[in-house]
């Protein structure tokens, strides 16, 4: 993938010493919840555990993976929303923001690309929690008018005359793209395919990596 | 009010005036210290049941200001929102950072322990069904064209256009209902996909859009 540009608002403010005004904001909020009794500081720490080290996109690479090396497995992934939640939940993956997960299949001939306009709604329990291009305004708004200007944007593009299609997230399913599988990767094992799947290409703003690309 | 969406707003096609997209390194989830801790106040407070999650997502929505604020900045403003809206929290509680008045009682506290189970039952939204579909796989609907004076999920763009039903998946939690505490009134929830010429004059060609759409958005074509 391209080189990765960080907008100016993205700085990061890993010296606690100085805080800024939202710090300060959520530490206070944070103050008042736990002397009311409605959290439990030790459930926030576990929560942010969980997003950061348990739930995130290796995940997703794992379902892709098995769907790759496994026909039957991609059928019933690719069937419908209950036969696709099973599916997943075979590998141990489920809940919160996936309980009803829907996954399309890219082809030569079709390319899908997920995004929630109205607000971020993203399939956590197989991507984890979703990247900030994911809820910017400029995907938001792009993603369902010009595709392949996004997809552009992220260092992708589909021959002519590949359709498109784009999934907006705009009730309670959730969508994971199962992305076309490289060529010249017939002899890998799962864990060596699920190295290929990119969280990007799981959402259909990338493609699988190539062998002998994975980092 | 007509509910607009980023896609709503700027020109046709590319011209939407937000820039292009930024990618980012998969193990990038934070941009700032504060962050994390707005996810988890906002998932914790959510799980004491003081309201459910479309009523969360309309508070956000209707902010002030909303499309200038940051992510994280309007889960956060949502979240002291609803605590005022609800007596959990007072303002002056919020400018102070401390507790000045009594708590209320809350249905539930998420205790660390509780956390994994939460996370993994989380919230299906699927309900049995008390009525037959409306439509079915392959049908020409008609979005609704007025505008919702409520929160609602069919995004502007798509509203009075012609489209297929493509798949139907029976009934489920109405979030129009649900986010003004009407309770769950479930209804026919449809995937209906739109040739991308019906939605953008300049759309590509080969491009469809779908949305997830309940029964009362939909209309037969006449």
């Amino acid at each position: 993938m391209a080189t990765h540009e960080h907008p100016d608002h993205h700085e990061h403010h890993d010296n606690h010493s100085e805080l800024g005004p939202m710090d300060l904001r959520v530490r206070a909020l944070e103050s008042v919840l736990t002397a009311k009794g409605y959290i439990d500081p030790a459930a926030l720490e576990v929560l942010i555990d969980t997003y950061q080290t348990r739930i995130g996109p290796r995940n997703g690479a794992r379902v892709v993976a098995r769907a790759w090396a496994d026909p039957v497995f991609r059928e019933r992934l690719l069937r419908d929303v209950g036969s696709a939640t099973s599916a997943i939940a075979e590998l141990g993956y489920g809940g919160r923001q996936g309980e009803q997960m829907l996954v399309v299949e890219n082809t030569p001939q079709q390319h899908h690309l997920v995004v929630c306009t109205l607000c971020s709604c993203y399939p956590w329990p197989v991507l984890g929690l979703p990247p900030a291009w994911y809820k910017s305004a400029a995907y938001r708004s792009r993603a369902v008018k010009d595709p392949r200007g996004v997809l552009a944007d992220f260092g992708v593009a589909l021959p002519q005359g590949t359709e498109v299609r784009v999934w907006d997230s705009t009730a309670e399913l959730r969508y994971m793209v199962l992305p076309l599988r490289p060529a010249g990767t017939e002899s890998m094992s799962e864990e060596q395919l699920a190295a290929l799947v990119t969280r990007d290409s799981m959402v259909g703003a990338g493609l699988a990596l190539a062998p002998g690309t994975a980092p | 009010m007509t509910y607009q969406t980023f896609a709503d707003l700027g020109g046709e096609g590319g011209d939407c005036g937000f820039g292009r997209v930024l990618p980012e390194p998969e193990g990038e989830l934070f941009h700032a210290a504060w962050e994390p801790r707005a996810l988890a106040v906002t998932l914790a407070m959510g799980a004491t049941g003081s309201w459910n999650i479309d009523a969360s997502r309309g508070a956000r929505e209707t902010l002030p200001g909303y499309r200038a604020l940051g992510y994280y900045e309007v889960w956060i403003t949502g979240l002291e929102r609803l605590l005022r809206e609800r007596g959990l929290v007072q303002a002056d509680e919020l400018a102070a950072g401390r507790m000045l008045h009594a708590a209320l009682p809350v249905a539930r506290v998420l205790r660390a322990a509780d956390v994994p189970q939460v996370l993994a039952k989380g919230a299906p939204t699927e309900r049995p069904a008390t009525t037959a579909a409306r439509f079915k796989v392959g049908q020409r609907v008609r979005t609704q064209a007025a505008p919702a004076a409520h929160h609602t999920r069919l995004p502007g763009y798509a509203r009075g256009r012609c489209g297929t039903v493509e798949r139907v998946h029976g009934a489920h939690v109405f979030a129009d209902a649900h986010a003004r505490g009407l309770g769950e009134s479930p209804q026919w929830l449809y995937t209906v996909v739109f040739a991308g010429t019906e939605l953008w004059a300049d759309a590509a060609p080969g491009l469809t859009v779908s949305v997830d759409a309940w029964e009362p958005y939909l209309d037969t074509v006449a």
